[in-house]
């Protein structure tokens, strides 16, 4: 029985150099010495820091706990200690810094305590957010939490469910030797992915140039107690896309904007699902994974690789060579540029390529574009990168984004095909970037304007609210004089004269009470000395009067 | 001829009072080119055009009071949009009203600061958070840059810190495509 496939649109067939790293098994990269493992290695928001420096810390603990929804755990990769949570150059184009926890291996690889999660007896909601702690993101290159991936949402089940082995790109093989090695373990992952999202229909698409791993994959698909397709697609770039798989295997076009889930499909990779399986069947949280390093090196081969390992560490093990021009992380489709070789292995890494003159020539310079078309016919996406070309280098970015600029998916047909050597993607990269920070801008004036209207409000609301309070206070003062019943009746003169008169009463007799008194406990004769002095001036005052009279007199 | 008049006359009714209706109905709140305007203008709150915010320089740019060219945070691509939005030639930025600076939040120097209140006060956003004798600091997410904190500021306090290029704010530069092959013309 075979399943009648469908063909996307465009695509190309560069060269596929897998055969130099695919024939070796899987070799365990040795333990480093020093381990470097950034926080920010998913895309959402970065894992906070849980660990302290001088900590000691296993194999497998929790580093860096998950910072909201979109977002995923990071632990430590063997045991150690911790040296630093500083800024450390991180594997992307841009070669900035970011903040990562450095760990000093102490060689005993000494895991935590941890067991097998009975994930059938668990809540999905709960058995999610053990993954999310597990740190299990896509290892296809996206790096998006996987927990995000596996809540089917609204609809309850997602009906198809498309595990992506296809691995397009050229020299990559980690999928390939994945699915020839430890084709069980990944189904063991499907297994838990397919009762999460409560699909019926379980694909697998392998690109058939790569034959061991779909008869792998079959031999452990016979084994499921579920049917499990095994399709064997024709190698074509872009073909490992996951919207391009999804049409390749159903002949369904996700529409622009939305998700695949919106038309019943959730595609892993096939690296996904296997770091699924170690969590969920062993309690191991995603701390390893599968490196091809290839290209340029004597020995080229895939890694069971350290997440924080440097890389320059696995280019050794391969044997580095002299006449080496550069290393990409990914392949020479998309990969992007590393700026040194101290950088750590991260999530992401699905290949270290060492490029050479002779592998890698370098681009004759651009000329101009003649307008052939040649990128429209190669591009997947069915846009028109021609256009997007000559709208991302005028800056007319409203033009392009017209023209379903975010539908570009950045693989690099159209810069392959391109007969003047114009590096295509690098420009939609571009674009994308400023209108994203235009995005970023406008959202900012937006608040800007909400809280300076609100301050205008507020400060109009604290006149009228003070005003209002000094009139009530009035308002009050003068009902609580109408209400006092001796006031009642007599005029406001007569009130206001009881009042101060009142006053005065209180003030003086709080006057007397504090007042010292050097006439109390008096003896009889100072008392009598006092009655005496008192009888004088009476005596005077009347003396005093009396002359007036003994004038009127005479 | 009567009868023509009259249907004029009962045309004119008519279509007067659906006019006479439709304006009360559909009246339009506000002054929508202003507010347009003021979409474009960056919302910096800072008073360098002249005019006590952003929305006041809008509505003075719709009455034809105000020159489009009084923006510098909006620089001189905020120009070109409102001559675009507006129909007339972009000009460069008058120089009267300041220059484009690199994008910066305001910072309080915590040791410094005596607590005084004066720059929140002048903040146009609510951006300064702290009472009368505590220290202040400022919230870098909602500051706007406009630097109208510092002049207030008894003790100098306040610095400008222009905002550095991190992992999350990093985007992709404009390629760079070399139009001669230096090499090859010296050999």
């Amino acid at each position: 029985m075979s399943r009648e496939l469908f063909k996307f649109k465009g695509g190309v067939h560069p060269p596929g150099h897998k055969s130099e790293s695919n024939s070796r098994p899987i070799h365990a990269a040795p333990l480093p010495k020093k381990l470097v493992i950034p926080l920010r290695q998913h895309i959402g928001n970065p894992a906070k820091p849980v660990v302290e420096v001088g900590e000691r810390v296993k194999k497998g603990q929790l580093i860096g706990e998950a910072d909201g929804y979109i977002s995923c755990a990071v632990h430590a990769s063997s045991s150690g200690t911790v040296t630093a949570i500083d800024m450390q150059t991180m594997p992307h184009a841009s070669g900035l810094p970011d903040l990562c926890i450095t760990i000093e291996t102490d060689g005993r690889d000494e895991w935590i305590a941890h067991a097998p999660l009975d994930y059938r007896a668990m809540v999905p909601a709960e058995l999610r957010m053990r993954l999310r702690d597990m740190g299990i993101a896509g290892l296809g290159g996206a790096v998006f939490p996987s927990a995000v991936k596996l809540d089917p949402g609204a609809a309850q089940a997602c009906p198809t469910l498309i595990i992506n082995g296809g691995e397009c790109e050229p020299w990559i093989t980690c999928d390939d030797v994945l699915m020839r090695h430890r084709a069980d373990e990944i189904l063991q992952g499907v297994t838990v992915m397919r009762h999460l999202l409560g699909s019926t229909e379980i694909l697998v698409g392998i690109e058939d140039n790569k034959p061991e791993a779909v008869a792998a994959m079959q031999a452990a698909a016979a084994k499921m107690d579920f049917a499990v397709e095994v399709v064997a697609v024709p190698a074509r770039y872009p073909g490992g896309g996951a919207k391009q798989m999804i049409e390749t295997l159903t002949g369904k076009q996700v529409p622009s904007g939305k998700l695949s889930t919106d038309i019943g499909i959730q595609v892993f990779n096939v690296g996904t699902t296997y770091a699924l399986a170690r969590a969920v069947h062993h309690g191991e949280p995603l701390i390893s994974r599968l490196v091809t390093v290839t290209g340029h090196v004597l020995r080229p081969q895939n890694f069971e690789v350290l997440i924080g390992t440097p890389m320059h560490t696995l280019i050794t093990l391969a044997g580095d060579r002299d006449g080496t021009t550069g290393v990409l992380m990914g392949g020479p489709m998309m990969g992007v540029p590393m700026p040194d070789l101290e950088v750590p292995v991260v999530k992401a890494t699905n290949c270290i390529l060492v490029k050479s003159n002779e592998l890698f020539p370098p681009l004759p310079r651009a000329l101009p574009c003649i307008r052939c078309t040649r990128c429209a016919d190669a591009c997947p996406a069915e846009l028109q990168p021609q256009e997007l070309f000559r709208f991302a280098k005028a800056g007319d970015f409203g033009r392009a984004q017209e023209y379903h600029l975010f539908d570009c998916i950045e693989c690099g047909c159209c810069s392959y095909v391109c007969p003047s050597h114009i590096p295509l993607v690098d420009y939609y990269r571009y674009a994308k970037g400023e209108i994203w920070a235009r995005e970023k801008e406008k959202r900012a004036a937006d608040l800007a304007r909400e809280r300076h209207e609100f301050r205008l409000f507020r400060l109009e609301r604290e006149k009228k609210e003070k005003a209002e309070k000094l009139a009530a206070k009035a308002q009050a003062k003068r009902a609580e004089l109408a209400a006092d019943p001796s006031a009642s009746g007599a005029p406001d003169a007569d009130a206001k004269k009881a009042l101060i008169a009142a006053a005065l009463a209180r003030a003086q007799a709080k006057k007397a009470e504090v007042a010292p008194k050097n006439v109390d406990h008096l003896t009889p004769e100072q008392q009598h000395s006092i009655e005496e002095i008192e009888a004088r001036r009476a005596k005077i005052r009347e003396l005093a009067h009396q002359p007036l009279e003994s004038e009127e007199k005479p | 001829m009567l009868t023509a008049i009259g249907v004029m006359v009962a045309i004119a009714v008519v279509t007067g009072l659906v006019l006479g209706w439709s304006a009360i109905r559909f009246k339009v709140e506000g002054n929508p080119l202003a507010e347009k305007i003021d979409a474009i203008l960056p919302q910096t709150q800072c008073g360098q055009c002249g005019f006590p915010g952003c929305k006041p320089y809008a509505e003075a740019i719709a009455k034809g009071e105000a020159d489009i060219n009084q923006c510098p945070p909006g620089g001189e691509e905020g120009v070109k949009k409102l001559a675009e939005l507006l129909g007339v030639e972009p000009k460069p930025l008058d120089e009267a009203h300041g220059t484009p600076k690199p994008k910066s939040v305001a910072f309080i120097d915590e040791n410094t600061c005596i607590g005084c209140t004066l720059c929140i006060q002048a903040c146009p956003v609510d951006a300064i958070s702290g009472a009368a004798k505590q220290m202040h600091t400022i919230i870098a997410a909602e500051c706007t840059g406009c630097e109208l904190c510092l002049p207030p500021c008894p003790v100098d306090c306040i610095t400008m810190v222009p905002i550095a290029e991190d992992l999350p704010h990093w985007k992709w530069k404009h390629p760079v495509v070399m139009l001669k092959q230096v090499e090859e013309e010296h050999a």
